[in-house]
């Protein structure tokens, strides 16, 4: 019917906050332009220029003596370290341990002196020598941190180890050490901050993803309790999991807000992010595989090395590692182990996956291994392997329970979209023509886990006496379009126009409850609360119309494609949402859910990548991507489209170009934008993607997370690609990133072997 | 020194430090926080405006170099009544951004180029794009918004691209 609101999930929305993106821009926290903020000093990092070393005097007289120089602070300013063996300070004491390592803070009035005074703290350092690789660190000749004996932070899992007797019955076995090399998160907004100290409490203004993870972080470091911080999230320019709550400098401007009582500004500079701004990834992996000549894999082995870096952020990203290690496929014998070490380079925590690509990749390398062992096409290994619709919910050899899924189907799916048969009757000719332009086509069937932390989100929903409506929510938005989507859900269930629904999220004063925005959690949680408050609003409304009505309750109904109450049968005895709202007690018409789910969700998909190679050069173009990404339920297709295309380009980015990289004293190599490989327009196709919702029962919305699954989906399709465009040449793995020349290399190398395996042939 | 600028039609003119870079006078001096910066490398292109008709990263300018020039930047596109550029329209009806980080600076890229090439095939709007840098996006719906306008272009011009500026 006309103005029916009804029916808008699931259709594709155009976004709410676009118009002011487009026009004005968004107010990201360098743009704040706020009386509480008015004559804010700038504060500039003097940061680390060695990768380990002691610091054995820092002098800032000369800064302290230049014009605009407000004050100089250093690690002995700094408020002391929590009683922890491995803590992480505000400012380094007697020891820096990776290059960019913020030592001091200089504060100034205006745009440049910060750059100037910062150049003039000398800071002596006595040189140690670097754990710049994985060998370095395990070798524990070099210790960063002394006091604790060894540079290994953590390890789990070789205490099970079976040996050799894991591939028993194995027709076939092989392996390889894989990287799954270092990258940079690169969110085009870098980290900034700003704060103000006023009637005993810390204001922040913080590009983050979690406002109230943010605020006990920095109560806990200034000794304050949560109530006396107020964190604020503006506009935020990306995060992809390196802006989960705060980092050492966030701490360290609060710190320095309170400490000289005046409000304080932070921006860093593009190439402060890329070293001081935490890496993903970063994994030395040992794959080993077995099974049937027939296809059928019977064990996995996957053992690997985590880079920390040079603190110990991300002890979780080794575990959820582990926790994925057999992804989709169904296999009766799996053994998992790592070590978690500290180098000294840039901390390493949560980027986009955050430790399920690294899973994804090595299980989809090793099937591929075992398909090219058994000369098998890897399709079909896959479709032999994968777990069968019959077998959910199913729970892995290493503890994770699968809710829903149909693999195979995944696959099928994309198989039949890609034209794969053609594909690969296009890939014979070019290899039997011996072109110089070789096609290869990498597949990877996943899954990963999302909202697997394990904790709740709120949504509070008020409404209004002029019929319009106010959600507060916890989960924080950075692009992903949480005020479309909430909106959508409250129109849906209330009938309130989306154009009437206002979304506030990321004010701790505001929203004091809530986590926040990671592991692809948004809408299976904070979603799924903004629609239980809505479901409390009605039930609440009810009550209320029937009095204003003077009926019972049973006699009151509610026409959600309208959104007005009235007594049942009878036209004319409409109440709409201002209404009844006008008559709700002096707490007004609202709900505030917290909604917490049962379990993680496990979202799954399939990738085909093909990719062009040329054998001369060792080029690789991708040329199509085509996916299955299957989050259940979809609110707005538009909106989960955006998702994978960006996750796409994230995983194919580390496949064919990205890598972070150290030379052995620790020095970073790709320390800025122009040296770090990020990918570009160009570099790209458009992405085929094809529909498929499997809904969840875990959540009222039947809806699983999306904002990770591209990227873990495309790093191994496309790396699986370059390899089989060159694996009739006889190469076998090219580790990641496949640029020319390590494609170059393999291919020249598989010919050498080639022709000193023919040469001793000959001489036999 | 004194430097003036015509900013989306209008003058603006302030005593500014030698080095100031001209994105930090357009955030700054003029007050348009829209266009952003991204890297200091001029990689990421989130700066990109049109400086006399042809696009530019302002990060790589002293404001001093811009002295006299004419400047538009995303907040000059849209018309006086809100309508917006095709463009941005098109950025909208195609889920062209996400974050908005580098959406200004990737706008005006875009419309530069489109001036340039008014119907520009996929591989020339994707080379076109390599100096400004997406994260969110993937690029491809930059990309899509991009097209959709070169198939549209052509019909009308709108009043920013007819103005002095352009």
């Amino acid at each position: 019917m006309d103005g029916d609101r009804t029916g808008v999930l699931g259709t594709r929305v155009l976004r709410i906050e676009d118009q002011r993106l487009l026009t004005v821009g968004g107010t990201y926290v360098d743009d704040l332009d706020i009386p509480e903020l008015a004559g804010a000093a700038r504060v500039t990092f003097v940061r680390s220029p060695l990768a380990h070393a002691l610091v054995t005097a820092v002098d800032a007289s000369a800064a302290r003596g230049e014009p605009g120089v407000i004050a100089v602070l250093t690690g002995e300013d700094a408020p002391p370290l929590p009683d922890e063996p491995l803590a992480e300070p505000l400012l380094a004491g007697e020891r820096v341990r990776f290059v960019g390592e913020p030592v001091a803070m200089v504060i100034t009035d205006g745009q440049y002196r910060g750059e100037d005074a910062a150049e003039l703290v000398s800071v002596d350092y006595e040189p140690l020598p670097a754990v710049a690789s994985l060998d370095d660190a395990l070798a524990d000749e070099t210790l960063l941190f002394p006091a604790t004996g060894s540079n290994v932070a953590g390890a789990a899992g070789a205490e099970d180890s079976t040996g050799d007797a894991l591939f028993e019955g194995c027709e076939v076995v092989v392996g390889a050490t894989i990287v799954n090399q270092r990258v940079a998160p690169v969110p085009l907004e870098v980290r900034g901050a700003a704060a103000t100290w006023a009637d005993d409490r810390l204001t922040m203004w913080a590009s983050t993803q979690n406002s109230q993870l943010a605020r006990f972080a920095v109560a806990g470091t200034l000794g304050l309790p949560p109530d006396a911080v107020r964190i604020i999230t503006p506009d935020v320019g990306g995060g992809f999991g390196a802006k989960i709550a705060v980092d050492r400098e966030h701490l360290a401007v609060a710190w320095a807000t309170r400490h000289l009582g005046r409000p304080l500004r932070w921006s860093e500079t593009r190439s402060e992010n890329m070293v001081a701004m935490t890496h993903g990834r970063a994994q030395r992996q040992e794959i080993t595989i077995g099974g049937t000549r027939d296809g059928k894999i019977l064990a996995y082995r996957f053992d690997f090395v985590q880079d920390s870096g040079a603190y110990p952020r991300a002890g979780f990203l080794p575990s959820l590692t582990r926790l994925m290690t057999s992804g989709a496929y169904l296999i009766p014998r799996v053994e998992c182990s790592y070590k978690f070490v500290l180098t000294s380079t840039t901390p390493i925590a949560a980027y986009r996956g955050a430790g399920r690509p690294e899973a994804t990749a090595a299980v989809e390398r090793a099937v591929d291994l075992f398909a090219a062992g058994i000369g098998m096409d890897p399709a079909e290994v896959r479709r032999l392997n994968v777990v069968p619709p019959d077998r959910f919910p199913y729970t892995t050899p290493t503890g994770a329970t699968y809710d829903t899924g149909d693999y195979a189907v995944a696959l099928d799916k994309v198989l039949a979209a890609a034209g794969y048969g053609e594909l690969r009757a296009e890939q014979a000719a070019r290899r039997e023509r011996g072109d110089r332009v070789q096609l290869g086509l990498g597949l990877a069937t996943y899954v990963e886990i999302t909202a697997g932390d394990g904790g709740g989100e709120s949504g509070r929903i008020d409404i209004h006496e002029d019929g319009t409506a106010t959600v507060f929510t916890g989960s924080s938005a950075h692009g992903q379009g949480h005020a479309t989507a909430w909106s959508m859900l409250v129109q849906e269930e209330l009938g309130i126009a989306m154009g009437d629904v206002t979304v506030v999220h990321g004010d701790t004063d505001i929203i004091p409850t809530g986590i926040g925005t990671f592991g692809s959690r948004s809408l299976q949680l904070g979603g799924a609360a903004v629609h239980k408050a809505a479901g409390e609003v009605k039930e609440q409304a009810r009550g209320l119309a029937a009095e204003l009505a003077g009926v019972t309750e049973q006699d009151m109904e509610f026409d959600p494609r309208l959104g007005v109450w009235r007594v049942h049968g009878e036209s004319g005895t409409d109440l709409e949402w201002g209404k009844i709202a006008g008559a709700a007690g002096p707490d007004g018409l609202t709900a505030d859910v917290m909604f917490t789910a049962a379990s993680p969700t496990f979202p799954f998909g399939a990738h085909l990548a093909v990719v062009e190679v040329d054998t001369e050069t060792g080029k690789v173009t991708l040329v199509r991507h085509v996916t299955v990404d299957d989050a259940g339920v979809l609110v707005n297709p538009l909106l989960a489209e955006g998702q994978r295309h960006g996750g796409i380009a994230q995983g194919a980015a580390q496949a064919l170009l990205e890598e972070v990289v150290y030379d052995a004293d620790g020095n970073p190599l790709t320390g800025t934008l122009a040296d770090y490989a990020i990918i570009t327009a160009t570099e790209l196709p458009s992405f085929e993607l094809v529909d498929s919702q499997t809904p969840t029962g875990i959540n009222p919305l039947g809806v699983k997370g999306i904002g990770e699954a591209g990227t873990i989906g495309s790093t191994p399709a496309v790396q699986n690609a370059v390899v089989d465009a060159v694996a009739h040449l006889g190469v076998r793995h090219i580790d990641m990133p496949t640029t020319p020349q390590r494609v170059w290399a393999a291919i020249r190398e598989a010919a050498n072997t080639k022709a000193m395996d023919t040469k001793a042939e000959a001489a036999r | 020194m004194k430097v003036e600028l015509t900013v989306n039609g209008e003058l603006v003119a302030a005593d500014v430090e030698d080095r100031m870079l001209l994105v930090h006078y357009l955030r700054d001096v003029a007050g348009l926080t829209a266009t952003n910066v991204g890297c200091d490398t001029t990689s990421c292109g989130a700066c990109t405006v049109l400086l006399d008709g042809e696009s530019v990263k302002s990060c790589t300018l002293l404001a001093a170099q811009a002295d006299g020039a004419s400047v538009i930047t995303v907040e000059g596109l849209a018309d006086a009544d809100g309508t917006l550029h095709p463009v941005q329209q098109a950025f909208r009806e195609q889920h062209g951004l996400q974050c908005g980080f580098c959406t200004p600076g990737m706008v005006m890229a875009i419309v530069s180029l489109l001036r340039e090439n008014p119907h520009p095939t996929e591989e020339q709007v994707r080379s076109g794009l390599e100096g400004n840098l997406c994260r969110c996006t993937g690029y491809h719906n930059i990309v899509k918004a991009a097209l959709a306008v070169g198939r549209l272009s052509g019909q009308e011009s709108t009043a920013a691209e007819n103005g002095s500026a352009l």
